[in-house]
């Protein structure tokens, strides 16, 4: 298959599932906040930031607004195209993409992703935003979700199909790494939370909404029990080996699908990408969760972030683009190439 | 047919839609509806005004959901359109169908014959059929390609002839597009609703189907493929997504079920033309291409291109790839070679050309030149190069600066300017707001032809309706929908 096809498919897989853990991290965090009473705009701000944070745009959110009130994180996660990686910026992207791939997906799913395009773009999404943003992020997620059973359903699960799916588990990894942290970063120094201890009533309140922003709440129950404490949150979104939006299976999925793209078998890889998944996988498989606590959360969060995209990089360098020359350079090769023939005619 | 109770007073669908002061493709002078079309109104004056609303907002919410769209130029907030899609099926009698295939195949193929002549022995220069002067100096004439023979001797593989009807219902020619005639996506898109629409019309009226153009398509592209290769590669090549016509090129290519390339995911190593792929590099036969010559390959053409592929024309004078269409095709676009046509026609093949040409004056003759520039104000100037209804004078809707414009455009460049009479296009019933609801609007038609083994020409073509009132540009850039063209099995 072509590799810009590939590449496509890739993308257009990311950002859907972009859009869809955006939606998910600003609705849990405008339900949080409706359980808080008497917050100031300080106190606000605390809860706010990290989420910028959390998506890696901080500086362009402050290239465009002063503060990270409600009002201005809402915006730019949500409608800002400005905001590359904003629910409208990505579902634009994701149909820019299957534009581009047209000829590769069904029509369901095209009409399904135009349609979200078009919700997205038409006064439709402000009005149903300003009367419900629950029922506003409900739509998306909807989006997000039938598009991957028309994926599943739909689609030959062919070489592309197979990238597709890289793209969506190194998204969905990526992504509740991150919102793990958004739960981790607002504790202050010292609180219970950052020693991995029992929490307060307000920590728990946070947990929960961790847990509810990955679709985690009723899996984490049946599974730790009613208490929500930070270290099994934590475990049970790193490492869980069955729940699909953890980190440990996505890593695994994504490692199935590389693997199914060469044909090389588990254990063994013929590329970069295929290494360092693989290595991640055992890494996820051979760890606990106290030694992330004794690393810190958060720069373990920060380095899982940093090993996902080198296996992003790693599947470009070795599926994408090969020997792809500048235009000057293959305009020389070619004039070169046509010299040389020039020469052998002339020498009859 | 219908059980509908004949007690409704609602007014029936196109009971009093008449034919004004131009032909009508419906009706007649006084009134009648035209045989071929008694069927179709019968059928269609069952519904209610509603159910047709409802009907046509379906269609038009479908086309937007399945994304079939055009991209509009120097527009970039709303960079993507629906193509106006009205339900009114313009319809051609099997008789008058058999005449204008017999034309169109007449035309493309002294059309073919001229461009192998001018690229070889000039013969028709030599015996001074057509000045030598506006062959050499034509901004396509791709002199670079004097003496290379193109697979099987076929430079126009597809054509969309545009053609239009004047006030006595007289088919003529407006323009040939022997470079990337687009829109043939449409028609096949234009019938896929209308069958989902109105199955049970469609069906009564007996109409012949378009859908296979896409295998013809492909048995074409594998025809002209290199000898030797058993099982050749054929690829689209396109512009890539930004390209007005991009829908129809995903549409087409997946049809064809062939790939879809930029430029970008080609390359050319020892005058062959490979793909990138994601097992590496894989070799590459034939090229429908979607770009102009000018923009296909740095090395030889437009060094600014970012859309061609470097080399690729040494690949193609190698005999290792071939090209739809081939290179130098855009000769015959030029609008003072369609003056020629006629007399092409008699000089290669001996014959009258079966449907005429628009009458049409050269700026570059002095005589012609004089009436045209007395006549500004009645006549239409075109730019000999320019398409897509740009680089236009409609002289009796022109302002003066208008006019003045192109009197010094055409006085300090001759050779671009044709002028033609202002035609009076046929009018076809069409869906507009307002009380009357169904009004005449001007209408052409674009047929395909596709040149391969054989000549084929899918039945109708896209039917062109300018939307505006009394406007005359069709152009899907200037205000212009489309119709379904019903060719009928036979003459009612």
């Amino acid at each position: 298959m072509l590799s810009r096809v590939a590449n496509s498919l890739y993308w257009m897989w990311r950002y859907i599932e972009r859009a869809e853990n955006i939606a998910r991290i600003v609705d849990v965090n405008l339900q949080l906040l409706l359980d808080f009473r008497n917050l100031n705009e300080e106190r606000l701000a605390l809860y706010w930031l990290p989420i910028v944070q959390a998506t890696g745009d901080e500086q362009q959110f402050f290239q465009l607004h002063k503060k990270a009130t409600g009002n201005a994180v809402t915006e730019f996660l949500v409608f800002q195209t400005e905001n590359p990686n904003s629910i409208v910026s990505s579902i634009c992207q994701a149909r820019e993409n299957a534009r581009m791939v047209r000829d590769q997906i069904t029509i369901e799913f095209w009409e399904e992703l135009n349609r979200a395009y078009w919700f997205v773009r038409t006064p439709q999404a402000r009005k149903v935003w300003n009367e419900s943003p629950s029922e506003f992020f409900q739509q998306i997620k909807n989006s997000s979700l039938l598009l991957n059973g028309l994926n599943n359903a739909t689609l030959i699960h062919n070489e592309g199909w197979w990238f597709s799916k890289v793209g969506e588990f190194l998204e969905r990894a990526d992504k509740t790494s991150r919102i793990l942290d958004v739960g981790y970063q607002p504790a202050p120094e010292g609180s219970p939370a950052r020693n991995g201890g029992n929490t307060g009533e307000i920590d728990a309140l946070e947990w929960s909404a961790i847990l509810r922003s990955c679709s985690a709440w009723d899996a984490y129950k049946s599974i730790c029990g009613a208490e929500v404490n930070p270290k099994f949150v934590a475990e049970f979104l790193l490492f869980n080996v069955d729940f699909p939006r953890s980190v440990r299976f996505c890593v695994a999925e994504l490692n199935y699908a590389l693997r199914r793209i060469s044909g090389v078998a588990e254990g063994r890889f013929c590329n970069s990408a295929e290494k360092l998944a693989g290595r991640l996988v055992a890494e996820l498989q051979f760890s606990t969760v106290e030694e992330t606590f004794e690393t810190g959360l958060h720069s373990y969060l920060d380095q899982l972030q940093t090993k996902l995209n080198n296996i992003g990089n790693a599947m470009f360098d070795a599926y994408i683009f090969q020997k792809f020359n500048n235009l000057e350079d293959e305009i020389m090769v070619q004039q070169e190439e046509q010299q040389q023939q020039y020469r052998t005619e002339t020498s009859y | 047919m219908s059980t509908k109770s004949k007690s409704q007073p609602a007014k029936r669908l196109l009971e009093h839609y008449g034919a004004g002061a131009f032909f009508d493709e419906m009706v007649n002078a006084r009134g009648e509806v035209r045989p071929h079309y008694q069927q179709f109104r019968e059928l269609f004056q069952t519904l209610t005004k509603k159910e047709f609303e409802n009907k046509r907002q379906s269609v038009d919410l479908a086309f937007l959901r399945q994304g079939v769209t055009f991209n509009v130029y120097g527009d970039s907030a709303g960079a993507e359109k629906i193509f106006p899609f009205d339900l009114l099926p313009r319809i051609i009698p099997a008789s008058e169908w058999e005449t204008l295939e017999r034309g169109l195949v007449q035309r493309i193929t002294a059309l073919n014959l001229f461009l192998h002549d001018i690229y070889h022995e000039q013969k028709i220069l030599k015996d001074g059929i057509i000045p030598p002067f506006y062959v050499l100096s034509g901004k396509h004439f791709r002199r670079e390609f004097v003496n290379f023979n193109v697979p099987k001797n076929i430079y126009i593989h597809i054509c969309g002839t545009d053609l239009i009807r004047d006030d006595t219902g007289n088919y003529m020619v407006l323009e040939d597009n022997g470079r990337c005639p687009s829109g043939v996506s449409y028609v096949l898109e234009n019938r896929r609703s209308m069958k989902r629409t109105f199955p049970v019309m469609f069906e009564r009226a007996g109409v012949r189907p378009v859908e296979h153009y896409p295998q013809e398509l492909l048995k074409m592209l594998q025809h002209i493929a290199p000898s030797g290769v058993a099982a050749p590669t054929v690829v689209l090549l396109t512009p890539g997504c930004y390209n007005s016509a991009y829908f129809e090129h995903t549409y087409l290519a997946r049809q064809m079920g062939i790939e879809i390339v930029e430029g970008r995911d080609l390359l050319v190593r020892d005058a062959r033309v490979f793909m990138r792929t994601t097992k590496g590099l894989q070799p590459v036969h034939v090229i429908y291409r979607r770009i102009d010559d000018d923009f296909l390959d740095p090395t030889v053409f437009r060094r600014d291109s970012m859309l061609g592929v470097p080399g690729i024309v040494q690949a193609y004078r190698a005999g290792n790839v071939c090209l739809a269409n081939s290179i130098g095709t855009g000769i015959a676009d030029d609008k003072v070679m369609y003056y020629f046509v006629p007399r092409m026609i008699k000089y290669y093949l001996d014959q009258d050309p079966i449907i005429p040409n628009v009458p049409t004056y050269l700026a570059s003759e002095e005589a012609d030149k004089k009436y045209i520039l007395e006549n500004l104000g009645k006549l239409v100037v075109k730019a000999a190069n320019e398409s897509g209804g740009y680089g236009m004078l409609m002289g009796p809707k022109a302002t003066k600066p208008q006019i003045q414009d192109f009197r010094k455009k055409i006085e300090s460049d001759p050779r671009n300017f044709i002028a033609q009479p202002m035609i009076s296009l046929s009018r076809h019933p069409t869906r507009v707001d307002g009380e009357s609801y169904f009004e005449g609007r001007h209408v052409d038609l674009r047929p395909y032809i596709i040149y391969g083994e054989k000549i084929v020409v899918a039945p109708g073509g896209l039917t062109r309706v300018a939307l505006r009132r009394d406007s005359l540009v069709v152009n899907s850039s200037q205000g212009g929908g489309s119709k379904d063209t019903w060719v009928l099995y036979g003459d009612r």
